[in-house]
Order: C-alpha cells, then structure tokens, then sequence
C-alpha cells in the first residue's frame, strides 16, 4: 500500500513551521499579503503557498479554543484530477503521491474544477501559466526523505509511513483517549480515502472540513466514459442503416413505372 | 431602388462587428501580455468561468445545427430541408473555428494541446471533447467545401468531397454524438459541487438531447437573421417544418429531465432549492415548456416572426441551462467570488463578431443554396 501522513488537530501548536518549509524546499518566492484579522496567513492556498494551516476558534468542552487545520492536497485513493486531465499530466503514483507534470500540462484546469477539495491552484500572474499543488514531496520520497513539512512539525503534529499503519494507529489513538477526539478519521472513506488522515477533537464540519461521500467522485465519469465505445458503434450502424432504407425507398420510388420486386440495386 | 437600400444598410453593420472584433482583441493582447490575472476574474476557486460556459458549453451546442441538419437531409432524405442544410454547416463550422479560437486564449499553454495526441488519457471526458471537437472540425470543413469548390469551379475535389460525403456525414453524427454528450460527463466529475437539481448520472443522455433541440431551433434562428439582413426570403414551409419538429425533442427533454428527477427522489428540490430552483424553473419554461405550447401550435406556426420566436425561447433556454449547470450552480471554493469582467465578455463578443463577419462574406461570396438554382445541384 502507499504512503500517508496523519495529522492530528489536538497536537498543532499553529506554528506554520511547515508552511516555511514547504516554501524553502519549493523555492517558493515570497507574497506580500494583507492583514485579515487573524493571524491565519496566507488567506488562500495559491500557486506559491502548496499548504497553509488554517485557523478555527471553536468552543469545546465549554472552552474557547483555537483549533487548527492543516490544508494541502489530501493524496486521493481515486483521484478526481486524474481522471480529469486529458494529457495525463496527473499521475497517482504506486507509493501515494498524486504528481503533476509540467512538461505534459496545457492549462485546460479541468482538475480544478474537478477536485473536491479545491486543491490545484493556478499562476494567475504570468503569461505562460501553470498548474500548481503539493506533491507530497515526491522528489524527497523518491530520494528517502520524507515530505518537508512534516520533517520540520516540532510538535508532532504529523506523521509520516504507511497509510494502513497510520490508519491503524489513528483508530489507536482515539479508543485510548475517546473524549478527546471525535470518533472519525478523515480521509478514511472520504471520496473512496485519501493518504492524508486527520484526527479532530470537534466535528470536522466545524474547522472547515466538507462533509463528503465515501464513494469515489469518479464513479459516474468511469461509468459515463464506458459507454463511449458501444454508443460510437451504435449511433453509426443506426445511421448508416436509416441511409440505407432511406435510399432504397428513393430508389423504389423513381422507378414507380416499372414493377417493384424488392432487388433495386442503389449505386 | 432594393439594391442601393441595401448598400446603405451594410456598411454600418460592418462597421460595428469590425469595432467588436478589434475590441475583442485587446483582452487576448493582455493576456498574453500579462497573464490572466490582468485581464480576467478567473481565480483559484473559479478555474473555469464565463468563456467554458459560454464559448465551449453554449458554442458547441448551440452549433449543433450541423450535425442535425445533416442528418435531416443526407440520412434521412428529407430532401425539402436541401436549402438550409449547408448555411447550418458553415454556422457549425464556424462555432467550431469560435470555440477553438476561444481556446487559444483561454487554455494556459494552448501550444501545446498537441499533448492531446502523444500523452492522452483516454478516461478522461475532456479528452474525447478534445478529439471530436478537432476531428469534427475537419469533418465540418470538408463538408461545406463543396460551396467553395463550386465558386471557383474546382472539379475534381468536389468530386471526391461527393463520393464520401454520405461517410462524412454519418462521421459527423457520430462525433457530435460523442462530444455533445461528453460535455455532459464532464461535469459527472463533480458530484459534490454540482447542485442537485441539475447534477445527474444522465447529464451526457440530458446535453445531448437538448442539443439535438437546440439545432433546428438555431437553423430557424440564424436562417431568418440572414434572411433579413441579406434580403433573400426562404420558403416558409422549411422553417414551419424544423418548427414542427421541436416540441417533439422538447417533449422528450423534458419527460427525461422530470423522470430523472422522480427516479433520483430529487424531485422536491424544484419546490424547496431556494434560490436555484427559481433558476431552474425559468430555464425549463422560456426554453422547453413555452416552445412546446407555441411552437405545436398549428396558428402559430403561420408566421415566421413568430416561428423565430419560439426558436428563439428554445435558443435561450439551452443559454440558461448551460451557464446554469456549469457555472451557476457550481459551488465555489470558500473564500472566492466570480462574476466575469468586461474583458472577458468582449473576448466572446469579438469573436462572435468574428463568425458574423463570416457569415456575411459567404453569403455574398459563396453559393450557399438559398437561392432556387443552387437547390437543383445534384449529388
């Protein structure tokens, strides 16, 4: 099976240490943003910002606390932006990674608007753009390293491995603690799993999290594109054999003079 | 007296498509100046925005004359439809040209869309739109040569272009077929952020049905347009027949779009979808609903102006549905809002004007049947 990496909400500190570090390993130039009230920042994953934490003040256990929530390409099992890109410019790697490759890519951004989780972004600023998003480090996997952000999280917030070993793990992780995390993984079922899996102390819906469906997206596109073949055969022998009556009724009727014996030959 | 009446009128026509051209160009000009940012509203939580819904999803259907007509014509020997079958061919070809144009600046790296043909992924619907949309062009193109080749008296292509038009045209059916209900699958991908009162495993089987609608409704459409503006009549009972035919497609759109909805036990959502329903409910009554009572019509039918409306209800409501599904009800990304920008109407515009201008070159160049000796050429 492939890699995962597991985050879990109750150990973030909100440092955004991995949010550098994703920058640094990128080579990511710096944005100059606006100040939005909060210290959440940037506002948006962007073409130069590949993860982000994000911010939620939540009320749990009667307590107002600040619940964090960690934002990348969650690394689907069924990935809808590969099924979308017509180039196979997406690739879901054996190990995990969904990939992107440049030299396949020409901007159509199908998988945008594909993606359910509003991942890919893209480089609105240049003439000759691309597409953008976490890779999950797959050069640093490809090289034995693991991703950057979680080589940098101090807190052990993340964790990288095995995506049923962490899956496992997870599960652990809230039977020996029940009250202090809901009884969900995210990323287990979500649109058919994700390498990504995140552990919450509150309802996900709350920290920003889409409810979704367990089955992959997928699933009426493959069903719809199966179709493609029979149908392309079918509509050409219905039409060829309309043409053929068709023109046999022409050729019947030009020669009403003579007698009709059914074995007009057309041209 | 007609004559110089007419030499008056068209150099203002042209004037303002000309305008409309050029101002269509300055947006591609910043675009490719200084990236989409400058010149668009597109943003990370609207990838696609007004030129997929209106260029690609709207172009596209609403150039589905070509293939219907063809059919109508060259298959089913409807020989009375001869005169109005190759004005829809030029107008598909020329949606066809539109949308590919509109590609050019809309893709991010459109030079390389040959990509499409080394690294494809072939369970992508956008693949297959891509490959009919290129393939069928060149279809449409070799189908109205014969207009071309007859101007300039050219004949050995007209003979070949004769020998395998009837291929042509079933190749032409069959693509049609393929990309005007895979713009449909297109969207399947998007369970969670299309609405559910258009969202449905039987979009393809929806898109190309409206499609198949929305042709003979364009033909009566643009057939009366350049029947004013160029001052030839076309006989009425062509347009009355195409109107005969709409309720009937009309009829069955909608029985499969309120089945669907019963089958899927979304059928509530019409009443209860605030405010997308209302939207829903006026794109099923300008465009399906109201052609069907007017236009099955018998009185109705007598007229051509009125005739041209219940073609032009059937036109808007496949506008409405289109932008309705890929656009209006998509949610967003949080944190994001579209609403297009001057320039990236004008880019649609323009390139309207484009096809416009082509159109008028044609007709006043190219035989294109309207007239009673162009009917008699033989095949």
């Amino acid at each position: 099976m492939g890699k995962g990496a597991l985050y879990d909400a109750t150990k973030c500190i909100g440092c955004r240490a991995c949010q550098v570090a994703c920058k640094q390993w990128n080579q990511m130039p710096s944005r100059t943003t606006t100040n939005t009230g909060s210290i959440e920042n940037p506002p948006q994953l962007s073409a130069y910002n590949y993860t982000k934490i994000h911010f939620t003040e939540v009320e749990n256990n009667g307590k107002v606390q600040w619940i964090f929530n960690k934002l990348q390409c969650m690394h689907c099992e069924h990935p809808a932006c590969v099924t979308a890109c017509p180039v196979s410019a997406l690739q879901k790697q054996v190990d995990g990674a969904v990939t992107y490759d440049d030299s396949r890519c020409f901007g159509c951004r199908y998988c945008m608007v594909a993606c359910p989780f509003g991942i890919p972004t893209f480089q609105w600023d240049t003439p000759t753009p691309w597409v953008r998003k976490c890779t999950f480090c797959f050069d640093r996997q490809s090289g034995g390293l693991k991703p950057a952000c979680i080589t940098t999280c101090p807190s052990g917030a993340l964790k990288f491995g095995e995506r049923d070993e962490l899956l496992a793990e997870a599960h652990s992780r809230i039977n020996a603690e029940p009250g202090k995390y809901v009884d969900h993984v995210y990323g287990e079922h979500e649109v058919g799993g994700t390498s990504w899996l995140y552990l919450s102390p509150v309802p996900f819906e709350t920290i920003g999290f889409r409810a979704l469906q367990s089955e992959p997206v997928t699933e009426n596109v493959e069903r719809a594109m199966g179709y493609v073949l029979p149908v392309l055969g079918g509509v050409a022998v219905l039409m060829t054999g309309i043409y053929w009556v068709m023109n046999r009724r022409e050729a019947n009727k030009t020669k009403t003079g003579k007698k009709d014996n059914g074995k007009v030959v057309t041209k | 007296m007609e004559k110089t009446e007419k030499k008056y009128k068209f150099p203002i026509g042209l004037a303002v498509l000309s305008l409309l051209v050029i101002t269509g160009l300055v947006p591609a000009i910043i675009r490719y100046v200084s990236g989409f940012g400058a010149m668009s509203n597109l943003n990370d939580g609207r990838g696609w925005g007004f030129w997929i819904s209106f260029d690609l999803y709207c172009g596209v259907a609403l150039a589905a004359g070509g293939f219907t007509l063809a059919a109508i014509v060259y298959v089913f020997k409807l020989e009375k439809y001869h005169s109005v079958a190759r004005p829809a061919i030029l107008t598909a070809f020329l949606g066809y040209l539109l949308v590919i144009l509109a590609l050019m600046v809309d893709l991010g790296q459109p030079w390389y869309i040959w990509h499409i043909f080394v690294t494809p992924n072939i369970h992508s619907p956008l693949f297959e739109v891509g490959i009919c949309v290129v393939t069928y062009t060149v279809v449409l193109a070799l189908e109205f040569s014969p207009a071309l080749w007859e101007a300039l008296k050219w004949n050995v292509p007209m003979k070949i272009i004769r020998s395998i038009q009837i291929p042509l045209v079933i190749a032409g059916i069959c693509l049609s077929t393929l990309h005007q209900s895979s713009l449909g699958s297109m969207l399947l991908i998007d369970p969670t952020t299309v609405n559910q009162i258009w969202y449905s495993p039987i979009l393809p089987i929806l898109f190309y049905c409206s499609a198949i609608a929305v042709g003979p409704a364009m033909v009566i459409f643009e057939s009366t347009l350049t029947g004013k503006a160029l001052g030839h009549k076309l006989k009425h009972e062509v347009l009355e027949g195409l109107g005969k035919i709409l309720p009937w497609i009309l009829g069955a759109y909608l029985a499969l779009k309120l089945g669907d909805l019963i089958l899927r036990r979304d059928i509530g959502l019409i009443f209860t979808e605030y405010p997308m329903n209302i939207l829903w409910w006026v794109e099923i009554i300008i465009g399906v609903v109201l052609p069907i009572i007017l236009l099955s019509n018998k009185n109705f039918r007598k007229s051509d102006g009125r005739l041209f409306l219940g073609a032009l209800f059937v036109v808007i409501g496949l506008i409405l549905n289109r932008f309705n599904v890929s656009i209006v009800g998509m949610q967003i990304r949080p944190g994001y809002t579209y609403f297009p920008r001057w320039t990236e109407i004008a880019l649609s515009i323009g390139l309207f004007a484009d096809a416009m201008l082509v159109i008028y070159l044609a007709n006043r160049l190219l035989p294109m049947g309207h007239q009673e000796e162009h009917a008699i050429e033989t095949h």
